[in-house]
């Protein structure tokens, strides 16, 4: 440590003076040059071990064998086993049990945001609620096209759901369709009147959503006789919806609801074990799994909860 | 210096000069020093021994558990019968202000109390160094003879046991700072059975290798070149602050005794430099005030017991302020120095804070989050719909139950939740809450409701929360 002389007076110079200042040839102190020596072995250690020097086709692979993506898998393995006590669990109740169940209903809600936020806020909004005007259901209210069970919400997302609405352009006159857009807004406050409600009848719109209008979820057809609109609550959209229908193909104007199917392995055995049949004997083998079946139950719980699960 | 600078013409060689004559220890050479004892020896051991308490701390037992444990997994911290959580770490905060004004108090009164007689790097080094002084030599001169004698079997044993008592304290030392955090018998049997966790490793590790090395070998090197409050310190100071130092007027010229006889044309500095001898940081006090100088009083000590040698009064090196130095003026009394006053100010702000919390530390916490996405919904009957997050925290011992109800809003109604819930000591249970109001009952956009949560076992303990109620325009 003491090599370095700090008296100028007895410090060699190199002769070059500059004003009275003199370039001393004072070396730098000894613990500074090792330690220079051994940072530029640290990096010949690091070109060793690790992957670093670029080749034309790939790279030195480094002596450890270490990846990026590999210390990311293995990360990713380890979460896995923390959750996977959980996911068993949740894999071996019903979805009623574990909404039962405040430390698993916790892990399921807490675990499917992300789920959530990949598959379903793109249409469906955060917190369930979408963009006003763009046609998605609301899944935070307590209105269900196709019932808001939890089993229910479990297969509508397995097997996804498309309505129909045909287009009543051609079947309906002006004064018809006036009728029942003055029906359809009436309705929702619970003031239609007789004459609209025989409309309603004759024009055969009770065949698909019910005799107190309020729709059949059987069909997922649209509840009329409560504030909250599939589509929209004014008029002009009102009109729009009952002349072009909803998914109706031979109309280019109607409106496009589709859900898509998320688990159809799950959709098909749950059909199944609806009649009691061994699922084996449905499956046809095109099945997709878009999501596992755990997911499916976590987000039809993580929905369950936004605020109108029955 | 300033004086000198305006003064004279400057030169470059008296740079050179000043230079060469301020020898700076950049670790270079190893200071030894004489090991005297006095009042200021006694002070030091005295004021060491405070840390005593660090050592012994984490063996108190309250309740059956650890009486003082920061608990970093579970984000307590247990104090006796208190626990603290997160939630209350202002009061970190103002303990924090409360030393770091008490350290510029303490400073601005007496110089660096803490440096001389409290710092770690002071203590952890006075030990080591007092076990060195007792295996090889007091005495710079003994510490060389040491060195070069001939390696022998005594000579290498010497050693050993110098490293071994080094280390031994150094583990001692890792090994308590982390008890103060985990269990400290589950911490013992841990390391001796190397189940230890990785951080515990890594904290023992950490501690020992920072021991032995900062008060085995760089010693006085960490307050001159690494530690900030050495060098804060010196700004503190003012000319009431009383300081060891040398009283150059009596002193000088100093000059070496001859025969035993004071010689009335010098100083009473005779110039024996025991008081350098005996310096931890390895300066020479006479040179004045300088950074080096971490107040510790030693050389107090030597010159006075010079001067009872040669029946001078003691005093030559005392505690002084350059006032009393300089001017013979007594210090200023306390309350008329600002600094003090300020100070005084802050410390009292800071620990009537601190008393504040202890006073009202509360035994729940009750938070309630408006959720905005969506702000609100209307269900198919046309009511309006918020949802809430009730976060809940049990700061209690034992489990408590709880009810949650609103108020203050006409006609909401709360869902969603059931009757009642457990929370477990320590943890914050987060739910889900609906209130609903009916269509047309909400005046405005944005309403005001008051949540409470009702501790059903002690309604002492009930707690409010004021949210927000939001509907269409």
């Amino acid at each position: 440590m003491a090599d370095n002389n700090k008296n100028p007076h007895e410090c060699p110079d190199t002769g070059h003076e500059w004003d009275g200042i003199r370039e001393l040839t004072n070396p730098p102190p000894r613990w500074w040059t090792i330690a220079l020596y051994l940072s530029g072995l640290l990096v010949l250690v690091y070109f060793i071990l690790y992957p670093s020097l670029p080749l034309v086709t790939g790279n030195t692979k480094g002596i450890l064998g270490w990846t990026q993506i590999k210390e990311y898998k293995e990360d990713l393995a380890k979460i896995e086993e923390k959750r996977a006590p959980f996911e068993d669990r949740i894999a071996a109740m019903s979805a009623e049990e574990i909404l039962e169940d405040d430390e698993l209903l916790r892990y399921a809600v807490g675990s499917s945001k992300v789920l959530y936020g990949d598959n379903c806020a793109a249409c469906h909004g955060v917190g369930g609620y979408p963009q006003p005007g763009s046609g998605y259901p609301i899944l935070a209210n307590d209105d269900w096209l196709y019932g808001g069970t939890i089993d229910k919400i479990i297969e509508t997302l397995a097997k996804g759901r498309q309505g129909m609405m045909p287009a009543h352009a051609n079947l309906l006159t002006e004064e018809e369709v006036d009728g029942l857009v003055d029906f359809v807004v009436n309705s929702a406050n619970g003031e239609a009147t007789d004459a609209q409600w025989k409309l309603y009848n004759e024009k055969g719109c009770v065949a698909c959503h019910g005799a107190d209008a309020k729709g059949i979820q059987q069909l997922g057809s649209a509840n009329l006789a409560d504030k909250v609109w599939r589509f929209s609550g004014e008029p002009d959209e009102i009109r729009h919806t009952i002349l072009h229908g909803v998914n109706d193909a031979n109309d280019p104007l109607t409106r496009v609801a589709v859900m898509p199917a998320w688990n159809e392995k799950l959709a098909v055995r749950l059909e199944a074990e609806e009649y009691g049949d061994d699922p084996e004997e449905y499956y046809d083998g095109t099945e997709t799994e878009r999501l596992t079946e755990n997911e499916i139950k976590k987000l039809a719980i993580y929905v369950h909860q936004l605020g109108g699960g029955e | 210096m300033s004086e000198n600078l305006k003064s004279a013409e400057l030169n470059i060689n008296d740079i050179y000069d000043e230079v060469s004559d301020w020898h700076v220890n950049a670790g270079g050479t190893k200071v030894v020093a004489k090991r005297m004892s006095g009042r200021f020896r006694r002070l030091k051991w005295f004021g060491m021994s405070v840390w005593l308490i660090f050592f012994i701390g984490p063996y108190l037992r309250w309740n059956g558990k650890q009486a003082v444990l920061f608990d970093i997994p579970n984000r307590q911290f247990h104090f006796f019968d208190i626990t603290i959580f997160p939630q209350d770490i202002w009061m970190l905060s103002l303990t924090l202000l409360f030393f770091a004004i008490l350290l510029a108090a303490v400073t601005s009164i007496a110089g660096r109390v803490f440096c001389g007689y409290f710092c770690f790097q002071t203590v952890w080094t006075d030990v080591f160094t007092f076990i060195e002084t007792r295996i090889e030599g007091d005495t710079p001169q003994k510490a060389m003879k040491f060195k070069s004698a001939p390696a022998s079997l005594s000579k290498i044993s010497r050693i050993t046991l110098k490293h071994s008592l080094w280390l031994a304290i150094a583990l001692l030392t890792g090994l308590t700072f982390a008890a103060w955090f985990t269990d400290v018998f589950q911490l013992w049997h841990d390391f001796f059975t190397l189940q230890a966790s990785l951080v515990a490793w890594i904290v023992l590790g950490m501690f020992t290798v920072g021991t032995y090395v900062f008060a085995g070998f760089m010693r006085e090197q960490v307050c001159f070149w690494l530690c900030p409050y050495a060098r804060l310190q010196g700004v503190m100071y003012d000319q009431d602050t009383v300081l060891p130092a040398y009283d150059a007027e009596r002193g000088e010229p100093r000059g070496k005794l001859k025969k035993g006889a004071i010689d009335s044309s010098k100083g009473s500095c005779i110039d024996c430099k025991v008081c350098v001898a005996v310096c931890p940081t390895g300066i020479d006090i006479r040179k004045g005030q300088q950074e080096g100088c971490i107040t510790c009083g030693m050389c107090i000590d030597a010159c006075d017991s010079i001067m009872d040698k040669t029946n001078q009064p003691r005093g030559l090196i005392r505690y002084a302020s350059y006032k009393d130095l300089h001017h013979n003026a007594p210090p200023a009394a306390l309350y008329k120095r600002p600094r003090v006053l300020i100070y005084s100010f802050i410390l009292m702000v800071a620990f009537s804070g601190v008393g504040y919390g202890f006073a009202t530390l509360s035994t729940t916490e009750f938070q309630v989050i408006h959720n905005r996405q969506p702000v609100f919904v209307q269900l198919s009957d046309g009511s309006i719909q918020n949802r809430y997050t009730l976060k809940m925290l049990n700061k209690t011992n034992e489990n408590i139950q709880v009810s949650y109800t609103i108020s203050g809003l006409e006609g909401a109604t709360l869902h969603g939740i059931d009757e009642s819930v457990i929370i477990e000591p320590g943890k914050v249970s987060p739910l889900q809450a609906l209130v609903r109001i009916p269509d047309g009952k909400l005046q405005t956009e944005l309403e005001h409701l008051t949540f409470t949560a009702n501790v059903i076992s002690n309604p002492d303990i009930s707690v409010h929360y004021e949210s927000i109620f939001m509907g269409p325009k």
